[in-house]
């Protein structure tokens, strides 16, 4: 929303600040403005004048010499403009003086300064402006030739201010309005703001009745046929049309809006439209068949071609205005050709109607349209509006002569919106805010807002305008505006104490972090959408239980149509982007989730797990990454001995190098290098490996309770083993020989050697372990040693493992 | 006997002070006191001193003997020290050549920005919890008083799984959940993802995160909502952190606002940072809608309460001068490396 600041000023007499102050108080009463532009920032010394006579330049066949009047005296300036005449008055800057920009209408920030000069050896003492010059264009001065200089009208008063007469001394303010004050999208509206935000009166327009003795109904009838898309629909009639251009006064304001003035009637609609907020509509009577209105919505299919000239196809959502025959716009969006307004229009039929804001702006959708007027009747405006605005629209009409108003209104109003009231509740604005307002200081905030308070009930009536006022908090609210957010005191609440914390699932996400940082690993973050695409590149096979995703229905693109169900492609990406930008050694990890659905088509919430993706190239191999998972594991409190199967079935990793992590016979994730060609599907020309810790499964077995369990206090005792082990047999396999052997005694062991090659048979390797036994209670007995030993043995050698000795 | 002693005596003394290092003075040790030494020679001897005069040669025997070990002791003191300097001396290092590190991973920016927040609100008694990603239409705008067709669905740009499940457009959401649980009173942030269908620029992403704040208890007032805030303000970003609230709308809050902070930058004077503002908006705040309080089975009679959301990539991209949010999702190491 924009407004003229001059416009609000003369709303709001009183008003004397700066644009500054403006825009401060204005933002913290709550309407907030973005910002504003002074029309005439770059425009300085700058005064209506004469021409009084042209001489011929000496020199230069392009050039002449005018001598111009500028009030006070006569200046000679040389000019190259065409249409220079003898007469003509012109905005002339003199002297020291600035222009925005240059005759082609490139503007120049801070604007271009004018000096004395001398132009082929002839002295010019200023010099004639283009409306380009000004820093304006030929849209917003229709009047303005193509090319020379701006020629004023004939009354333009000598020696004033040039730019005050074209209104360019005038303000231009852009507001953020939120949604819910559809009222503030006018001026009115906005000035309205602006006196209670100042204290100063508000002075509207005061709309005196209007029309001839004729009857309207004589002309026109209106019937609605969809009275839950068309709550009201106000019509009038004006005969004699004379189509010419507005006076300036109405350009000026226009103009300040960004709005190109056209003719009479347009302008009238557009101003009123920007004034009330209530967009309008004219009609060619005489186009109109069957002297009657009847609004209804479309016919599926029905084509229609708007005054665009663009064909438009339509269905049963979408509700048009149409004649006795046929449609004649598509209502609360865009008129027809069929019925436009033209320069041979005689007799014209007003419309100031209130449409559901939803339909417009799902039919707006449909069809692919958006105007001023439908963005107004989206938001939803107020019906009681229509009738004001249709008033100030005729009385415009008298005023400038553009046509006479039939006497009466068609007013078709079904659902009549009713006076809305609410209690009057100090106290209870009081305690929500923390205040201790006087009522009476709020009622005096209420009146700024012509929030009436009914005595005798208690109760304010609110405004037809305010539709945002329900509750006793909507109030408060508009007693704490005005009050002053900054005056209200900084309190911290009070009441019952709480505990501050993380959840469970928080903190051991937090170990995770730690651990992975701990070893060299940074945070990355990725996307929870991807590309289905992504399947095949992690070669997923087509069965796989992993494609079926949750779907985005409305994506930006099918690179994030699916929600991830595999954390693999961001880690991949990630590293690849490193891979890509020749860094060395990376070593990335993420905590985000996967989307598992829980059924297709989706009917209730996916699965959301939270996963904790390690990825490194570089330093570091297969065991590096086990490492990590251990240091975590440990962190996390789950202390027991963590398995590995290495028939972890990934079809991204190398099949060779692989394994599910196994805690308590649960899978709680897997570790591996990535399949040589998933890397390359990646662009990764290393090695890659990644480990996925699904940590829904780590919490079951996470805890941060410690327990101390003693120094050992009696010796240990440790013995060698050293195999020849079938190559087949893994060392995770001796290992838990050992664990289901050994019994209590067995408090450690290590693999301290493991070789293949020469000296071993082919098909064989040899293993070495150091076994360390103690006793919590006692000094071990060496049967106590060799009893755990011969256990250990006899396994291992039922595995097919040879014993050296 | 007497003169023997003294001789033994002396020819020590001389021996002890030609002992350059300590296994010299060790040897000296044992050829005098050891078991086949000088001076135990003449302790073995004793027997044949006459029993009158054993007392008194054993006194000089014993005098002697503390003598020599006294001066042996003194000499390996000497030696020592001498060597300890020399050693000490061999052993200077340069402490400028390159540090040998365990090259820990880095936090990424939006995590230390998420964990500054949570210390600060986990200090003042709120819980962090977390809710669903992908969310029902309900809990994501119906109860947060945004209805069907409310225009605040379309500004919002939500990306649909179908008509009643949505990519959470907020974290607001959690407040409902929340409230629901009917467990008062209740102070809660809820970091999370949000979702939004806006095209990825150096300042905006499909895909980022917010923090949702809520306290529903018997008296919550907009001046608690402010002294929160301003208590939060001067935390995260310095205790001259001054607090600005401008009325604002939200359907789910009434009174609303959003809340800018004077530029840490330039402390409010005007900068290129804040674009001479000034000030920086930060988030945007209120007192729980009626509305909102009543959907989810809380009496607004009886009870009243805040909410405020933050952007956390906002407040990332803030605190450490980043001035892409694409940085924050290419996870290049260079980046990373300098949080």
């Amino acid at each position: 929303m924009n407004t003229s600041l001059k416009w609000i000023k003369d709303l709001v007499p009183g008003l004397t600040c700066t644009p500054q102050e403006y825009m401060d108080a204005m933002t913290l009463s709550g309407s907030k403005v973005e910002g504003y532009t002074a029309m005439d920032a770059d425009l300085d010394k700058i005064v209506i004048g004469q021409v009084v006579s042209i001489a011929p330049h000496p020199d230069a066949d392009k050039l002449v010499i005018c001598q111009v009047d500028i009030g006070t005296k006569t200046i000679q300036i040389v000019t190259g403009a065409p249409n220079v005449a003898e007469g003509c008055k012109v905005p002339v800057v003199l002297d020291g003086g600035r222009v925005a920009g240059g005759h082609d209408g490139t503007l120049t920030k801070g604007g271009i300064k004018i000096k004395k000069g001398k132009l082929r050896g002839v002295e010019s003492d200023g010099m004639m402006c283009s409306i380009e010059e000004l820093g304006s264009d030929r849209d917003m001065f229709p009047l303005a030739p193509e090319e020379g200089l701006y020629i004023l009208p004939g009354d333009a008063p000598v020696g004033e201010d040039a730019v005050a007469y074209l209104g360019l001394d005038d303000v231009a303010v852009e507001y953020e309005i939120t949604s819910n004050r559809v009222d503030c999208f006018s001026v009115l509206g906005i000035a309205r703001e602006a006196a209670a935000t100042f204290g100063k009166e508000f002075v509207p327009p005061v709309v005196a009745a209007t029309g001839n003795d004729e009857d309207v109904s004589d002309y026109i009838g209106v019937t609605i046929k969809d009275t839950d898309l068309c709550r009201r629909y106000t019509a009038r009639v004006v005969t004699n049309v004379k189509i010419e251009p507005s006076p300036e006064w109405m350009q000026r304001r226009l103009r300040a809006h960004g709005i190109r003035p056209i003719n009479n009637i347009v302008d009238i609609t557009n101003y009123v439209m920007e004034e009330y907020g209530q967009p309008m509509h004219a009609y060619d009577l005489e186009t109109i068949e069957g002297r009657e209105i009847i609004v209804r919505r479309a016919e599926k299919g029905e084509k229609f071609v708007t005054l665009d000239g663009q064909e438009r196809t339509l269905d049963d959502s979408v509700l048009m205005i149409c004649d006795g025959r046929k449609p004649v716009g598509i209502a609360g969006i865009m008129g027809g050709e069929n019925s436009m307004i033209t320069d041979h229009v005689t007799t014209m039929l007003f419309e100031a109607a209130c449409f559901d804001g939803t339909n417009i702006r799902l039919s707006g959708k449909k069809i692919g349209m958006r105007t001023d007027a439908s963005s107004k009747f989206e938001k939803g405006l107020d019906p009681n509006n229509t009738i004001a605005a249709m008033n100030r629209a005729c009385q415009l009409i008298e005023e400038l002569g553009a046509g006479e108003v039939v006497g009466g209104t068609v007013d078709v109003y079904t659902q009549v919106k009713g006076e809305k009231r609410l209690a009057f509740e100090p106290d209870k604005y009081n305690r929500l805010l923390g205040t201790q307002m006087e009522a009476e200081e709020i009622l005096s905030y209420f009146r700024r807002l012509e929030l009436v308070y009914d005595e005798k009930t208690n109760e304010i009536v609110i405004p037809s305008w305010r539709q945002d006022l329900e509750c006793g908090a909507d109030l408060a609210e508009e007693a704490a505006r005005f009050y002053g957010y900054d005056r209200i005191p900084t309190t911290l609440p009070s009441g019952e104490a709480t505990t501050g914390k993380l959840s469970f699932k928080l903190r051991v996400e937090a170990v995770a972090r730690d651990v992975a940082e701990f070893c060299g690993f940074s945070q990355g973050m990725v996307y929870s959408f991807e590309s289905p695409k992504v399947f095949d590149k992690l070669l997923l096979p087509a069965d796989s239980p992993l494609r079926d995703t949750v779907v985005i229905s409305n994506p930006l693109g099918e690179d994030y149509s699916i929600m991830r169900t595999v954390p693999l492609n961001g880690m991949l990406t990630s590293l690849a982007v490193n891979f890509n930008r020749r860094n060395k050694n990376v070593r990335l990890y993420e905590l985000g989730n996967i989307y598992l659905p829980k059924q297709l088509p989706v009917t209730e919430l996916p699965e959301e797990r939270m996963q904790f993706t390690l990825g490194m190239y570089g330093d570091g191999d297969f065991y590096t990454m086990k490492g990590v998972i251990e240091e975590f594991l440990d962190k996390a409190g789950l202390n027991g001995r963590p398995e590995y199967d290495p028939a972890a079935g990934k079809s991204f990793l190398h099949p060779g190098r692989q394994a599910s992590v196994i805690y308590k016979n649960a899978v709680v994730g897997y570790l591996g290098e990535v399949h040589p060609v998933v890397a390359q599907n990646y662009g990764i020309k290393e090695r890659v490996y990644i480990a996925v810790l699904d940590m829904p499964e780590i919490e079951k077995y996470a805890t941060f309770d410690h327990k101390y369990e003693g120094i050992a206090k009696f010796p240990a005792a440790s013995r060698d083993i050293s195999m020849v082990v079938p190559k087949d047999v893994l060392a995770g396999e001796i290992e838990k020989v050992f664990e289901n052997k050994g019994g209590k005694i067995l408090e450690h062991y290590e693999l301290f050697d493991i070789y293949e090659g020469a000296q071993i048979a082919e098909g064989f390797k040899s293993m070495a372990y150091s076994l360390s036994f103690r006793a919590k209670d006692r000094n071990l007995e060496e049967s106590d040693i060799t009893g755990a030993m011969e256990k250990i043995v006899k396994a291992l050698e039922g595995m097919g493992i040879e014993l050296r000795r | 006997m007497k003169e023997k002693l003294q001789k033994i005596r002396e020819e020590a003394l001389r021996q002890i002070e030609a002992s350059k290092d300590l296994s010299r003075l060790n040897e000296v040790r044992v050829a005098i006191l050891g078991k086949k030494g000088e001076l135990t020679a003449v302790l073995k001897s004793m027997k044949d001193v006459k029993p009158e005069e054993r007392p008194l040669v054993g006194q000089l025997v014993n005098e002697t003997r503390a003598g020599i070990e006294r001066m042996l002791e003194e000499s390996k003191a000497k030696l020592e020290a001498a060597e300890l300097e020399i050693r000490l001396r061999h052993e200077v290092i340069d402490v400028t050549l390159p540090a040998k590190k365990n090259k820990a991973g880095h936090r990424h920016p939006n995590t230390i920005a998420l964990e500054e927040v949570e210390r600060i609100f986990t200090g003042m008694g709120y819980e962090v919890v977390e809710g669903p990603d992908v969310e029902y239409d309900y809990y994501n705008f119906e109860a947060l008083n945004i209805p069907a067709n409310h225009p605040a669905k379309d500004e919002q740009d939500t990306f649909y799984i179908n008509d009643r499940i949505v990519l959470r457009t907020q974290t607001s959401p959690v407040q409902v959940r929340e409230m629901e649980k009917g467990k008062l009173p209740i102070r809660m942030i809820a970091p999370g993802r949000v979702f939004r269908s806006d095209e990825v620029d150096a300042t905006h992403s499909p895909s980022f995160h917010q923090i949702e704040g809520l306290v529903i208890d018997k008296n919550i007032t907009f001046a608690d909502l402010k002294g929160t805030l301003a208590e939060f303000a001067r935390e995260l970003f310095g205790e001259e952190t001054k607090v600005k609230f401008r009325p604002h709308h939200f359907p789910f809050t009434e009174p609303s606002a959003e809340v800018d902070v004077t530029c840490f930058k330039c402390g409010g004077k005007g900068c290129r940072f804040c674009k001479g503002e000034g000030w920086i908006e930060i988030l945007g705040c209120g007192m729980v809608h009626p509305n909102v309080l009543k959907m989810s089975g809380i009496d607004p009679e009886e009870y009243s309460g805040f909410a405020f959301g933050v952007g956390l990539e906002r407040i990332a991209l803030l605190k450490y001068e980043i001035d892409d949010m694409r940085l924050l999702y290419e996870n290049d190491i260079r980046f990373l490396e300098q949080f």
